[in-house]
């Protein structure tokens, strides 16, 4: 298999205030709105550098997204950053009317997604949004897997015209997709390419899926891993045309089962090519306070759940 | 330059438009559309007065208008329609199938005049705001409006913007609440009385002007005023008394026709008693 390096732990909620901070120099429609967690969504350094264009709405999410909607229609490109779980379930409804379906050019990118938000604790760790977004018509969806996909996927939504929600974490994790490998959005990326079974991870799951490859080759399982970093649009031609090669499927995600990317997959998959599938993702439970790789051991999130699917869907084919 | 004899012209022709449409598609909104006619008419004809040729979504160098209460929709396409915006036959299209007026104002469809959906309450302030801060980013000096109804202000996000638009000071922008005292369940005050909202929006930094929204001389001047305490730090807003369902009288004051159709025959009796002053569709 291809080796990734860790090139230096880093949170990926840094990729995107880094990569605010440059769309702020690069293009001057781009304006953030923040609800009261600046250094925590690490938009203090564009809020420095363009007090302008930097507002503050307070402990107000619904009316930070409304406020987006409205900056649109004026030409500018709203950020709204806060945690994901305020960014979503809290304002449902705003994003479904304002935003997706008077299809808005608002980027809804939120941190602190998924168990790894740790201590917090269940009413903080979203595990729903992938599921409650993707649902949306206009909606794009995107959950990047490391510090530089977090902020090559934050510039390239600048350019996309329509509503983005981007999802991204709070823990530092490893680093290692090449600062310039191209974000290319709705297209899945191939990381090491196998022949035995299909392994489609996003978000932080991408580097325990690739630790779980190491551990498959060594028991002579060639695992094919696959970033979806774009959970809608679904790259559909890449996720078939492995599964054809391999006949067997693994998803993993930091995210609940239902309404998940691996909820994407089995869909596609039962309507064009159905083959044995196992998720790697949490089963219809609330999450806990406790350590993210504590946490991810619990929910059977870890790389032995991974190399433990990836055997069980071996035998099913 | 219109006058207020025009301007009423208008209005009795949008609520003849209002009753039609609404018995056509025995569905939607009647009483609130025909409380605020005489505002929609006023703030199109005399005060906005787009121009529905240049229409554009980003409205840059233009008065914009946003309506949060989506369910007076009737009221906004006849306005829409007899300002130019689209053909007015196009209004017996009203909530049908295919059709770009949508029982709620929506994007989708591509009708001209229309910026943002609504229809889930209590959204449009915020949307307002959002766009007064894009006019002052690109140094339009052009107004926002937005048009909210009373019960919608039981929705917390409008005191969350309410909130944000004095601290901001988002000093382009008018707000206007269709004060008719009533709700689908019933009056305001019986479903969840909201005290002295006049008070409330000083108390909240807002500049509050009272208005009856139902002459047309008062609307326009107190319109006029609204404009000349803008850019002054505070944002405006007009504490706007209707009657809901005015110009029908066994319509008017009564919650009972917020969102029930008149029938042929109800239709036929409101129409003795709004004469047919430009022409229907």
């Amino acid at each position: 298999m291809k080796n990734f390096i860790n090139l230096g732990s880093k949170d990926t909620r840094s990729g995107f205030g880094e990569a605010l901070l440059e769309l702020g120099k690069q293009n001057p429609n781009v304006v953030a709105l923040c609800a009261d967690l600046t250094g925590s969504m690490k938009m203090d350094a564009f809020a420095k550098e363009f007090p302008d264009r930097f507002i503050q709405v307070g402990i107000a999410e619904a009316n930070m997204i409304g406020i987006a909607a409205g900056l649109t229609i004026g030409g500018k490109i709203p950020y709204t950053g806060t945690f994901a779980n305020f960014s979503t379930g809290r304002v449902y409804d705003q994003i479904r009317q304002s935003v997706a379906y008077s299809n808005k050019n608002v980027k809804i990118c939120a941190s602190h997604a998924g168990l790894t938000l740790g201590e917090d604790g269940a009413t903080h760790q979203m595990l729903e949004d992938l599921g409650m977004m993707k649902m949306l018509p206009n909606m794009t969806v995107i959950n990047p897997c490391d510090f530089s996909q977090t902020k090559a996927a934050t510039i390239a939504i600048a350019n996309h015209n329509g509503p983005v929600y981007l999802r991204f974490g709070r823990p530092k994790w490893p680093n290692f997709i090449p600062a310039d490998q191209p974000f290319l959005i709705g297209k899945a990326l191939m990381l090491s390419e196998g022949t035995d079974v299909s392994i489609f991870a996003t978000g932080h799951m991408v580097w325990n899926a690739l630790q779980a490859c190491k551990i498959l080759e060594e028991q002579g399982i060639s695992a094919e891993i696959i970033n979806i970093h774009t959970i809608k649009p679904l790259d559909g031609g890449a996720v078939l045309a492995s599964v054809a090669k391999t006949g067997c499927v693994v998803s993993t995600e930091e995210h609940m089962r239902n309404g998940g990317l691996g909820d994407s997959i089995a869909q596609l998959l039962a309507m064009k090519h159905p083959a044995p599938m196992e998720m790697v993702a949490v089963n219809d439970h609330f999450g806990e306070s406790g350590k993210p790789e504590d946490l991810l051991k619990k929910f059977g999130l870890d790389v032995p759940d991974i190399v433990a699917a990836a055997l069980k869907v071996l035998k099913r084919k | 330059m219109i006058s207020i004899e025009d301007l009423e012209k208008q209005a009795t022709q949008v609520r003849r438009d209002i009753v039609r449409m609404v018995n056509g598609a025995s569905s939607g909104h009647p009483g609130g559309p025909l409380g605020s006619a005489d505002f929609l008419v006023a703030l199109y004809f005399k005060i906005m007065k787009p121009d529905p040729a240049k229409f554009t979504m980003d409205g840059v160098g233009e008065d914009l208008f946003f309506l949060s209460n989506g369910h007076l929709s009737a009221g906004w396409y006849s306005v829409l329609a007899r300002y130019g915006y689209f053909d007015i036959h196009e209004l017996a299209t009203f909530r049908k199938l295919g059709a770009r007026l949508q029982g709620h104002p929506a994007t989708a469809e591509g009708l001209p005049g229309i910026r943002m959906s609504s229809g889930s309450l209590g959204q449009g302030l915020s949307v307002a705001i959002g766009a007064a801060m894009a006019k002052k980013m690109n140094n339009d000096e052009h107004l926002v409006y937005c048009l909210m109804g009373d019960g919608e202000l039981q929705e917390g996000q409008n005191w969350e913007a309410l909130m944000f638009a004095a601290g901001h000071k988002v000093d382009n922008l008018i707000a206007v609440i269709d004060f008719n005292g009533v709700q689908i369940d019933g009056p305001n005050e019986k479903v969840m009385p909201m005290g002295d909202l006049e008070a409330k929006f000083e108390a909240f930094g807002w500049k509050a002007l009272p208005m009856f929204g139902n002459d047309m001389n008062e609307v326009v001047n107190t319109l006029k005023k609204a404009q000349w305490y803008t850019g002054q730090g505070q944002p405006v807003i007009i504490l706007m008394t209707t009657h809901m369902g005015y110009g029908v009288d066994f319509m008017m004051d009564n919650h009972e026709w917020h969102g029930v159709f008149p029938n042929d025959e109800q239709t036929k009796k409101a129409l003795e008693q709004l004469n047919e002053t430009i022409g229907d569709y």
